[in-house]
């Protein structure tokens, strides 16, 4: 596991997380001992094991292709930050 | 009527012994008394209580009454109830107003209980000592220098100090089991799929599941009879027939098997906590059940695998606060991305932050064989140990915890302590597997012990009769924290 301060910075931004100098530097102690708990799981020897990526063995249900929805935009945004006519506001995007 | 079970009050309700408005405000008054000092409860609002328990007392008068009819319940605020604040014991979320119900809500709600309260959590349910919580931490009823577990810890607390009748938590590694094990009281996650996830705020979806918090298993079983069934708004809610969860409860145990892990039992274990456990399964032998010794030779493999799993889907899963839809967003920011990093970094704490960074690292190019791949290949090894195991014994049997209730702010600064204390709950989660964990007498520092109960797949009924037959026979289920004014 060689997990650099570099590598802090770059998940940090991949998981938009800002993140001072600081931080990072606690981070990244922190995240090399965890994943020292996580190493041991590289010495298994999984070869031919099937991936489990759920606790059932189920396909996904598929329904009816139907409106189940109505139209609650109102009650909805009610708990955005910041919206106006019925538009969520974010800083602008496009020159 | 503080130590009444749930069916003894609902005979009181239905032969108007008390009204849901009284019960109600019995339990609001205790709370107003001894919520400042446990923090068990994030919201109440009295208002809304009452309205409910007015409801249900007209339904009493018409005697169109379910079992739990007028019954105050504690929800886990991670359960999304309509105009009540649902918080996930988060900043991102310390406003958010739930705009709908939560399956489980709208169960519980069906039945005519009342919803008394959102109860405290680590953050995101990401936690084993309800610290990471944005509101504070919650204080273990039987000493308040201890931790009540979690991160359903203001459930266990809540049920524990008599706060309410019954509570309900969500178990994604053992946020049920661990902290009914620290506050003495019993708890139970169902299998994968048995309760539907719909409005339950998602930590990691493959292993979140709900489950009732109450004093008994007999309580338990008649919680799980109104969250449990199929929804299909959570495409991994199991499409089965009803079952009557306390069906089973008064079946004598006699040739039940029940399995010891040597795993559970090694090196790692507090003494006091051994002894407890050992004199639960002399009394179960004298009950009629034999024991035979199993092994789970992947299960020291749990807590790594979990570690990766578990923040992957995490970090997934909390992609969705942005600032935009709804959730805390920053003051002041320079642009989209900046706002995207600040609201984040500034609604998200510690630890939520934490596993977030893995769960983005375990998935990034270049290291998704490794670890990911590698993590979902040895959970198969984990659910195949217990597929053998189970054909040696009907139950599986051992401690809940390694320790008693540890103090508040032992293991804050060091996370893989305490991701170990969950180390005998997870494998469950990992396998789909239902658990739950019933008191079991005291530590030596007085505090309580839990027995955990592992089933098979959808073995719920089992598990119930097992811990009722022993809580006939045993009185640790029903003591009390001292300086609770019961």
């Amino acid at each position: 596991m060689s997990l650099s301060i570099n590598d802090v910075y770059k998940v940090a931004r991949l998981a938009r997380l800002g993140m001072t100098e600081q931080e990072a530097q606690t981070a990244h102690a922190q995240l090399l001992t965890i994943f020292g708990l996580i190493a041991e799981m590289q010495a298994v020897d999984t070869n031919g094991i099937a991936p489990m990526s759920h606790a059932q063995d189920i396909s996904q249900r598929l329904r009816e292709d139907v409106v189940t929805e109505h139209n609650q935009r109102e009650l909805f945004q009610a708990a955005a930050p910041q919206i106006k006519e019925g538009l969520y506001l974010v800083p602008q995007v496009i020159e | 009527m503080l130590n009444s079970s749930l069916l003894q009050l609902g005979a009181a309700l239905r032969s108007k012994k008390i009204s849901s408005i009284e019960l109600t405000q019995l339990y609001l008054h205790r709370i107003a008394a001894l919520n400042s000092k446990l923090n068990a409860y994030i919201t109440i609002n009295e208002e809304m209580s009452l309205v409910q328990a007015r409801a249900a007392d007209v339904q009493l008068a018409q005697s169109k009454t379910h079992a739990l009819t007028g019954i105050p319940i504690a929800q886990k605020d991670i359960f999304c109830a309509m105009g009540w604040r649902t918080t996930c014991g988060s900043k991102m979320l310390s406003n958010f107003i739930a705009p709908y119900d939560a399956h489980v809500i709208e169960q519980f709600n069906r039945v005519g209980a009342v919803n008394l309260g959102k109860t405290n959590m680590d953050e995101f349910a990401m936690g084993s000592s309800n610290e990471t919580s944005y509101f504070g931490n919650v204080k273990n009823p039987w000493n308040n220098n201890a931790v009540p577990g979690g991160s359903s810890g203001g459930s266990a607390a809540a049920v524990s100090a008599r706060l309410c009748a019954a509570a309900t938590g969500t178990d994604t590694g053992g946020s049920i089991r661990q902290p009914a094990a620290l506050c003495g009281i019993s708890g139970l996650k169902p299998t994968y799929g048995v309760v539907s996830r719909y409005g339950m705020i998602a930590f990691a979806s493959s292993l979140d599941q709900a489950g009732p918090m109450a004093h008994s298993a007999e309580d338990l079983a008649l919680l799980l009879n109104v969250m449990a069934g199929f929804d299909e708004r959570d495409s991994t809610s199991l499409q089965r027939e009803t079952e009557d969860y306390a069906r089973d409860l008064n079946k004598p145990l006699n040739g039940l098997r029940i399995g010891l892990p040597k795993e559970f039992f090694a090196a790692g274990l507090s003494a006091d906590v051994a002894q407890a456990i050992e004199a639960s399964i002399a009394e179960y032998k004298k009950l009629g059940a034999s024991v035979v010794d199993i092994s789970l030779p992947n299960s020291r493999l749990s807590i790594p695998v979990y570690y990766v799993l578990a923040p992957a889907e995490a970090s997934s899963n909390l992609s969705r606060y942005d600032g935009v839809r709804y959730g805390y967003r920053a003051p002041e920011y320079t642009n989209l991305a900046d706002m995207y990093e600040k609201s984040r970094a500034q609604g998200f704490g510690e630890e939520v932050k934490r596993r977030i960074m893995i769960g983005t690292y375990v998935l990034s190019h270049g290291y998704y064989d490794a670890y990911y791949l590698q993590a979902q290949k040895i959970r198969r090894l984990i659910a195949q140990d217990f597929v053998e195991a189970f054909k040696q014994c009907d139950v599986i049997m051992g401690p809940t915890t390694p320790t008693t209730a540890f103090n508040l702010a032992e293991k804050n600064d060091d996370p893989v302590q305490m991701y170990l204390s969950d180390i005998y709950t997870i494998a469950v989660n990992l396998a789909g597997l239902p658990g739950m964990s019933i008191p079991a007498g005291f530590g030596g520092n007085g505090l309580p012990v839990g027995l955990q109960i592992i089933g098979n797949y959808f073995d719920e009924a089992r598990m119930l009769n097992v811990a009722h037959q022993y809580q006939q026979v045993t009185d640790w289920h029903t003591r009390t924290p001292q300086h609770i004014e019961v």
